[in-house]
């Protein structure tokens, strides 16, 4: 195979891998270099008439944020809540103004270090206010002006900042665009909904404002509102009037710039009702509008702080920047939590969102009846013990049952206080977005004006019940009849199998009812059902799951396959190596082959070792301990790469688990069986790990070899040395291969196997077959091996026929005892002139004679010798190897 | 002679015996054979069938731990229902104990074949070496399946039988339907099996690299138990998010009403990313190797 596209696409591979290494770099240094930006602050007291015209002055402390040059930029007037200061913008307004904005933030009248009284948003107190800082934003050469003293400038804010951002839009048009955040539309609706007076919240928004003795910080008309208020629990018209003027609602048809607007969830305070008054207005006047249902609000939870700024940031620069490539987000959004995340500790929140704003009226509807007898329901004297829903200023009750644990029952109705109406279960989830609507009939007895709180639960199979957003609608019932109840917006998901229980109860914690004792009488006209508004067009974007878990994937893919790819055992099964047609007769080919074990640089363990082994020979790999033989083996079956050199068997190059290793059978450094399997099983599964027919195994040789008998049925952990040898070189025999190599195969036999072991091997080359056997023992190879390969040290030292090598059997070495040099000249003499006498020399490294017989037999030597007084210790033949293996072993140790 | 019965043969080239197809090596049923009669594949199987039934017996000598011990809330619940039970149950094994048959199969696998020489023979044969890996691994895979998947199912019959076939009851407020609670059960049975992939791959490269059993397994058993301790230093961050165990414990956020799956996605992609990558390490060492056992 050409080995270009190969190496290419391994390249690709590497590169992949580089890309994801450099592209996690380049995050990190983008991450680092935001927020660079160095912001200035300037602190700011402007002194402003108490009222338009008024000689009494108040003073307002603002700060001025801005980075960079003095180039023309567009402002934003961000605005705190109630209770705060410009303090608590700080942080919100450097982050503007590193994105390029002029920020002026300022404290409210009676807030921080501000003087005057709380005017509660009042057209001519606050608002004045804020007209006149956009008189001075208008002067200043680095804001960008629309006009004449005519900055572009938006405000955002939460709540108390919410609303004054809503009326300065709607008194003052130089505003461009605006961002409120849970705040009031109609602060009648909010404090006096259904007429019924929110006493908690409104008592807590009091004495906010209101520091220790020094008594009310309000306007004295204010002040005045709330006493007459928290008294009676009853608006009347001097407070409706007063409130109007503080409410956007009042200024409703001149509020024409875009607006964000962001409400809470968790909001008893301002409900969502109040955001949805807010965005129909303003969107009949024909000016974008967004609507964001956060996870927080006045109630606690996740304010989601960073995205409503993120969110705000993209409004402004579309609509103040003018920015076209910004996205300003879903027409309508709701954070809703995906419960609880056990292993991370907290609430899991994702969006939902849709292209258009639904109304709490939803854009479809499902109705759901309702079913429950008649019931008197009691309101207890003095309006104690009240139900409990939401609780201001306990923060979000919610998270509180999170954190105490188990079956928190957050609400709380107290018996013969309430009546209750439920549904069958659910058969399919209902996700409810909006205002469920559901009629009543209520007999108030003549005990007019009754009031009752209605509130939808969420009851689960097993009957415990959830209060969605712990929100409940107050109802003020002046006649007896059927009354329409509008039940507070929320977005619930409402299971399968679980019922709706609509809950009518006299008390709430959180409001003011008739102190006097009551009983009402409480059904459901005939028919009743919930209208619950659904908006199917609303898609949960639930991806909060992080980018990693699709990347890392990817990426392990890439490495993984990089890895793979550029591994040594992938480079060498590349090598473009085919059959070598020649070699194919050969059983063996090696051809200078090296190998030097890592860690040693220097020792070789096998070096340039050559050798071939035609068909039918039985060769004898011969060496002592260490030269070699094993490693040389271990490389003929490829499980070890030699690092220079080639073997061929049958003409085919060897590598790892090449196919040509399948004629070959080998037993190389003791059995290896699995130790838990009888000898037949471990036999029989080897073969099958083959993959070659069971035919051709032929078993019965084997075991024939392993001659194990009954054994053969035991597991292999119970054998001796000895039997496991035996099976080892059976399993090696197994399909009768072409090659055999047996490493050391008598170790551990006893002489009679051993000489049953040679019979074997000569019988099995008698076949036409070739063996390879290794020893480190002459002894061991010379009588069943035709030919010899001789190793040490790694090295080839001769390799040929066994005669060749071992010495002719007819050359005898004559060892003989002290002897004078002429008389040993003389015997040489006289025995080189016998008849049947080849040749005679002394011998080279010990007193002695080497004689070459032809014809003359030991004994007429023998006879010869000791006629001519020849001190014959021993006769016997001449073995050149094995004088050369004692030498070299001799060396070793 | 009849043409509808092929003749066998090897790839013309080859020069491999009759009948030999390296494809045909090593088949999965051989390599189960091989394994499947060792006595500790038998102790694994019989330890996560005996687990249920010890803590059973646990519940009804001492009884049902209160809230007040500090235990957690599942395993306060365990007496509930059948799968109340079962959940308890995967609580207690998810830290830890499900890593160690995983550890022990994929661990195993190849050091073992190393330290009884028979690796060399499988290898002569010749299996081709990435064939014998990928039969070591399936089985390893089927084994470690079996292993933490009965665990599971054990518990839930021994629940059931115990304490009925009853709702699961969640800790925080409410219950899921029998039915549910049996389907959430078997995803989180799957779930816990990939999660261990990352052990499993770890436990597989370690077995290229050693010829002792004991070490591959104990090795991967370590990481499992060194991943576990980092896990719970919580100033590591979101560091912590890339332990191979870190997901162990994200199945416990289905257990609710409305089932939180954004942890266990997350488990489900660190565990195959790991496993790719240590899977790949095991191939190129295993490749590559010079095998001297």
């Amino acid at each position: 195979m050409p080995p270009g596209p190969r190496r290419l696409w391994r390249w690709a591979a590497a590169a992949v891998t580089a890309l994801v290494v450099v592209g996690g770099g380049t995050a990190v240094a983008a991450g680092g270099g935001s927020g660079a930006a160095a912001v200035q602050e300037q602190d700011q007291v402007f002194t402003m008439p108490e009222t338009p015209g008024s000689a009494s002055t108040v003073r307002i402390d603002t700060a001025y944020f801005t980075t960079g040059d003095g180039t023309p930029r567009p402002a934003v007037l961000l605005a705190h809540g109630f209770g705060g200061s410009k303090d608590d913008m700080a942080g919100e307004a450097r982050f503007l103004a590193q994105h390029g904005y002029r920020v002026l933030t300022w404290s409210a009248r009676g807030f921080g270090r501000s003087t005057g009284a709380i005017g509660l948003d009042a057209p001519d107190r606050e608002v004045a206010d804020v007209e006149r800082l956009i008189d001075w934003l208008g002067k200043r050469p680095d804001v960008v002006r629309d006009g004449p003293d005519d900055p572009r400038v938006g405000i955002a804010g939460a709540s108390y900042g919410g609303a004054i951002s809503l009326l300065t839009a709607g008194h003052d048009r130089r505003v461009d665009a605006i961002a409120p955040q849970i705040t009031w539309w109609d602060l009648n609706d909010a404090l006096f909904p259904g007429g019924v007076f929110k006493k908690l919240w409104a008592g807590v928004f009091f004495t906010t404002g209101s520091s220790g003795a020094s008594g009310c910080r309000f306007t004295a008309a204010l002040c005045q509102v709330y006493q007459h208020a928290a008294l009676t629990g009853t608006t009347d018209a001097a407070t409706t009037a007063l409130l109007a003027q503080s409410s956007p609602d009042s200024v409703a048809a001149s509020i024409k710039v875009p607006t964000l607007i962001t409400q809470g969830q968790n909001d008893s305070l301002f409900p969502l009702a109040q955001a949805d008054a807010m965005a129909r207005a303003i969107r009949a006047n024909g000016a974008p509008v967004a609507v964001d249902w956060s996870s927080g609000g006045h109630d606690g939870g996740d304010q989601e702080s960073s995205r409503v700024q993120a969110r705000t940031l993209a409004w402004f620069d579309t609509y103040l920047k003018h920015d076209q490539g910004v996205d300003t987000g879903p027409a309508f959004r709701v954070t809703r939590t995906g419960g609880v995340s056990v292993s991370a500790g907290q609430v899991v929140t994702f969006g939902a969102s849709a292209d258009s704003y639904p109304t709490i009226n939803g854009t479809a509807r499902r109705t759901v009846a309702l079913d429950g007898p008649p019931q008197t329901v009691a309101n207890p004297a003095g309006g104690m013990p009240p139900a409990v829903s939401s609780v201001p200023g306990l923060g979000a009750l919610g998270q509180l049952g999170g954190l105490l644990g188990g079956n928190v029952s957050l609400s709380q109705d107290m018996p013969g206080q309430y009546a209750a109406f439920q549904s069958a279960p659910l058969d399919s989830a209902l996700q409810l977005t909006g205002s469920a609507d559901v009629q009543v009939t209520v007999d108030t007895d003549g005990q007019a004006p009754a009031v009752l709180f209605a509130k939808l639960y969420d009851v689960s199979p097993d009957g415990s019940a959830v209060l969605p957003h712990q929100l409940v609608t107050p109802l003020r019932v002046t006649a007896s009849g059927t009354v329409d109840v509008r039940l507070p917006a929320v977005d619930h998901d409402f299971a399968a199998g679980h019922r709706l229980r609509l809950v009518l109860a006299t008390t709430d914690l959180g409001f003011s009812s008739p102190a006097a004792p009551a009983t009402y009488r409480v059904s459901l006209p005939s028919g009743a059902a919930l209208t619950l508004p659904t908006d199917p067009a609303l898609r949960n974007d639930r991806s909060s799951l992080p980018l990693w878990v699709w990347v890392l994937p990817l990426a392990a893919a890439a490495i993984a396959v990089a890895i793979v790819a550029t591994g040594r055992g992938a480079r060498r099964r590349r090598g473009p190596r085919g059959p070598d047609p020649e070699l194919e007769k050969l059983p063996l080919v090696v051809r200078g082959l090296s190998k030097r074990y890592q860690g040693s640089t220097d020792r070789y363990a096998v070096k340039e070792l050559s050798f071939r082994v035609e068909r039918g020979q039985v060769l004898g790999l011969l060496g002592p301990n260490g030269a070699g033989k094993t490693t040389t083996m271990r490389m003929l079956m490829g499980l070890i790469r030699p690092d220079a050199g080639t073997v061929h068997l049958f003409g085919h190059p060897v590598t790892a688990g090449a196919p040509v290793l399948s004629r070959v059978g080998a037993f190389v450094e003791g059995a290896g069986f699995l130790p838990h399997l009888s000898g037949r099983a471990n036999l029989d599964l080897y073969w099958r790990a083959t993959g070659r027919p069971a035919g051709d195994a032929h078993v019965a040789e084997a075991l024939e070899i392993a001659d194990l008998g009954e054994a053969l049925e035991r597991p292999v952990r119970t054998y001796s040395q000895g039997m496991r040898q035996r099976l080892a070189i059976a399993q090696a025999m197994l399909g009768l291969p072409e090659l055999l190599i047996l490493d050391e195969p008598t170790n551990g036999l006893d002489p009679q196997q051993i000489r049953e072991m040679r019979a074997v091997i000569t019988r099995y080359a008698a076949g036409g077959r070739t063996v390879i056997v290794s020893s480190h023992l002459l002894s061991e190879v010379e009588q069943t091996c035709t030919h010899l390969v001789v190793m040490t040290q790694g090295r080839l030292l001769a390799a040929g026929p066994v005669a060749e090598i071992t010495g002719n059997d007819d050359e005898l070495l004559v060892g003989i005892g002290e002897m004078g040099a002429e008389e040993l000249d003389a015997a040489i003499t006289a025995i080189g002139t016998l008849d049947g006498v080849v040749s005679v020399a002394p011998a080279p490294e010990e007193a002695g004679l080497l004689v070459r017989l032809d014809g003359l037999a030991v004994a007429q030597l023998l006879a010869e010798l000791l006629r001519l007084n020849v001190p014959v210790e021993r006769v016997g033949p001449h073995r050149r190897l094995e004088d050369a293996f004692l030498t070299l072993t001799g060396d070793r140790a | 002679m009849s043409t509808n019965q092929p003749v066998e043969t090897a790839e013309p080239d080859s020069g491999a015996a009759v009948g030999f197809r390296p494809s045909r090596t090593l088949p999965l049923r051989v390599e189960a054979r091989r394994q499947l009669s060792r006595r500790r594949t038998f102790v694994v199987f019989g330890v996560m069938v005996a687990l249920p039934v010890i803590v059973w017996l646990a519940l009804a000598v001492g009884g049902t731990p209160s809230g007040r011990d500090g235990s957690p809330s599942l395993i306060q619940a365990a007496t509930s229902s059948g799968v109340n039970f079962a959940f308890a149950v995967l609580f207690m094994a998810s830290g830890f104990l499900l890593s160690v048959p995983v550890a022990l199969f994929f661990g195993d696998t190849i050091a073992s074949e190393a330290s009884w020489s028979s690796l060399r023979y499988l290898l002569a044969a010749p299996v081709p070496r990435a064939r014998l890996l990928v039969s070591k691994l399936a089985v390893a895979l089927g084994f470690s399946a079996v292993a933490v998947l009965v665990l599971p199912l054990v518990a839930l019959g021994v629940g059931t039988a115990a304490y009925g076939s009853g709702e699961l009851h969640l800790t925080l407020a409410g219950s899921l339907t029998t039915g549910t609670a049996t389907v959430r059960l078997a995803l989180v049975a799957l779930y816990l099996f990939v999660c261990q992939l990352s052990i499993a791959g770890f436990a597989l490269w370690l077995s290229t690299l050693t010829d002792a059993p004991l070490g591959a397994v104990g090795g991967a058993v370590g990481l499992a138990i060194l991943s576990g301790i980092l896990d719970n230093i919580t100033a590591l961050g979101s560091l912590r998010d890339f332990l191979p165990t870190h997901g162990m414990y994200a199945w416990v956020d289905v257990l609710q009403t409305d089932p939180d799956w954004t942890g266990m996605v997350e488990g489900l992609s660190l565990a195959v990313s790991l496993a790719l990558v240590f899977g790949a390490l095991a191939f190129r060492h295993f490749q590559a190797k010079d095998v001297v056992s």
